[in-house]
């Protein structure tokens, strides 16, 4: 069986740098998946290459087959990938529904249509009560939810989640990962996520990939990441207080 | 349009209806002088939102419109005065030309990846070298204009635009109906959407599968076709073209202040902008001749000092603080 998203070989460099070196891994339909590593580690670049917003130096990427490397943003978002943001980036003049409006015209021309979805996935996200309320007014975690709601309401096959846990306390980051683990099941959507929030990796990603200088250190499950002494010397020893 | 309908509130289904019937009933009430005023706002109106549909819903800021009301007016004329095409007729092409410029600043602008400001000085450039162009092409008469000969026969063939005051007011009064009207289905359809989107951020408007480019196109192509229709109004209204005067920086300014101070990206703020600013020019010139201060620049500057003062009251323009004042839109 093909994979759901197939990387492979993937660099790209910043003038000398390099951000991601090598990457290679697949995703299989349905599971979710997580990145970790230090700040700097390639994390976001490599979620770029993705999405289609930054195109790789080699390597390929393929979803569902086709290849997407090069392919822009908005044309991998109609294959069916849906993002979010890392730093936030609602539609601030417009009201919380509105937002999310914009994400299900996607795939339905008609904006009764979409605005019907569009409160559905409000409701998921626990977003529905403020609806009304623009996106400008809400607080961070608000945020994170309605960037996960808008880029939910593109009916994606593939959900690119950067960083959502973080800024949240853990109260809210147990209820978000409640919400992504009923959109991974109910609505069959599979995950990849970057994360920095150990807890919510635990909690979620059936397999973690470790990037570590742009390169892969680590892949498996979290019980054997966390237990792996390269793992811990370059990323979790630093912050084991978490 | 149901749904339009639907989402005004009682009260502002109320005024909207006195609104048209009150704007109706003009020629049969007011002298020439102020039914020409008041065609005058029409014509601001229509074209107010024709740029307010570019700048207040897709956030691309053109200080060029003027451009288009010239390239559509001397289309139009041109072919009336040369051949005998009359205006109906003459509004294709004369909107094909147009929106053709309008599609070459925009792939200029988009594909390039210009934006903002330099964007503005694209519009502004295409529309200055336009005018110098029209300044030597003899076709249409060079500096010295294209004029529309008044002929005794043709008064009241209105079907080549040769009506008199009551007829243009009533043309104006459909164009800027039309103009609204299509506004507002455009705010509510998938296309307004996403204009707003890319007006809020373009980067996450590529992220939900929104073609920005194409979007963007759109909004330039729409509003430079519908920006030339007033020109062809204008042209026939007035019988004359200079290209000194319509393609001239001030009369791109001119029509962009109406959907400013009215409240951009609103349906009605180009509108009530219209109803404040063209009144208070006229208000303002018979004022100072009065006073018998009619110096150079007087009433500009009083025109400037009002605008500073309703802006700095109100940011986000008139409409929005009415709107809101008087509940006509649900919330």
């Amino acid at each position: 069986m093909t994979p759901l998203l197939s990387v492979s070989g993937v660099s790209r460099r910043f003038r000398g740098l390099i951000a991601v070196d090598k990457a290679s891994f697949d995703l299989a339909a349905g599971e979710i998946y997580a990145v970790i590593g230090p700040n700097g580690a390639g994390k976001t670049t490599l979620f770029n290459m993705i999405a289609g917003m930054l195109a790789p130096d080699e390597g390929t990427i393929a979803f569902r087959g086709q290849r997407i490397d090069g392919m822009p943003a908005d044309a991998v978002c109609r294959l069916g990938i849906g993002r979010t943001f890392q730093i936030v980036r609602p539609f601030p003049a417009l009201s919380v529904e509105d937002n999310v409006v914009v994400g299900a015209l996607l795939h339905r021309a008609d904006v009764a249509a979409a605005r019907r979805h569009a409160r559905d996935v409000l409701a998921k996200l626990d977003l529905f009560d403020k609806r009304a309320v623009t996106a400008a007014a809400l607080t961070l975690p608000d945020r994170k939810r309605l960037e996960v709601a808008r880029a939910l309401a593109t009916d994606p096959k593939l959900l690119l989640l950067d960083e959502v846990m973080a800024g949240l306390v853990p109260t809210e980051t147990d209820r978000m990962v409640e919400i992504l683990r009923g959109v991974n099941r109910e609505m069959g959507v599979t995950i990849l996520l970057i994360e920095h929030v150990m807890r919510a990796v635990m909690a979620l990603a059936g397999r973690v990939l470790v990037l570590h200088h742009g390169a892969r250190i680590a892949q498996g499950t979290p019980q054997e990441i966390v237990r792996d002494p390269k793992v811990i010397t370059s990323y979790l020893g630093a912050e084991a207080a978490f | 349009m149901k749904a339009l309908w639907g989402a005004m509130t009682s009260r502002g289904k109320l005024l909207l209806a006195v609104l048209v019937v009150v704007l109706l009933a003009p020629p049969f009430a007011v002298n020439r002088y102020l039914l020409s005023v008041l065609t005058l706002i029409l014509y601001f109106v229509y074209v107010g939102q024709a740029w307010n549909l570019m700048m207040g819903y897709a956030g691309q800021l053109s200080l060029g419109h003027a451009l288009y009301v010239g390239l559509g007016g001397y289309v139009a004329a041109a072919l009336w005065v040369h051949f005998g095409i009359g205006p109906w007729l003459g509004l294709f092409p004369a909107v094909a030309v147009a929106a053709a410029f309008g599609a070459a600043i925009g792939w200029l602008g988009f594909r390039f990846g210009i934006e903002g400001v330099y964007f503005a000085l694209l519009t502004i450039a295409f529309a200055e070298f336009t005018r110098i162009g029209f300044d030597h092409i003899a076709f249409t008469g060079g500096a010295g204009g294209l004029f529309l000969p008044y002929e005794e026969k043709r008064l009241g063939e209105w079907w080549n635009l040769r009506g008199g005051q009551h007829f243009f007011y009533y043309l104006a009064f459909v164009l800027a109906s039309a103009g609204v009207l299509l506004t507002a289905l455009l705010s509510r359809a998938r296309l307004g959407f996403q204009w707003l989107a890319i007006r809020e951020d373009e980067i996450a408007a590529q992220a939900l599968g929104i073609d920005v480019f194409r979007v963007k196109m759109k909004a330039v192509l729409i509003s430079s076709g519908m920006t030339a229709v007033g020109g062809v109004f204008y042209a026939f209204y007035n019988n004359s073209l200079f290209p000194a005067q319509v393609f001239d920086m001030g009369r791109s300014i001119e029509l962009i202040l109406a959907p400013i101070v009215g409240g951009l990206g609103t349906i009605f703020g180009p509108v009530i902008g219209a109803f404040i600013l063209t009144p208070l020019g006229e208000v303002l010139i018979a004022a100072t001749e009065r006073l018998g201060v009619n110096a150079p620049g007087v009433k500009a500057l009083f025109f400037g000092l009002t605008l500073m003062i309703i802006i700095s009251l109100v940011p986000t323009g008139v409409w929005p603080w009415i709107a809101r004042r008087l509940e006509l839109t649900k919330r």
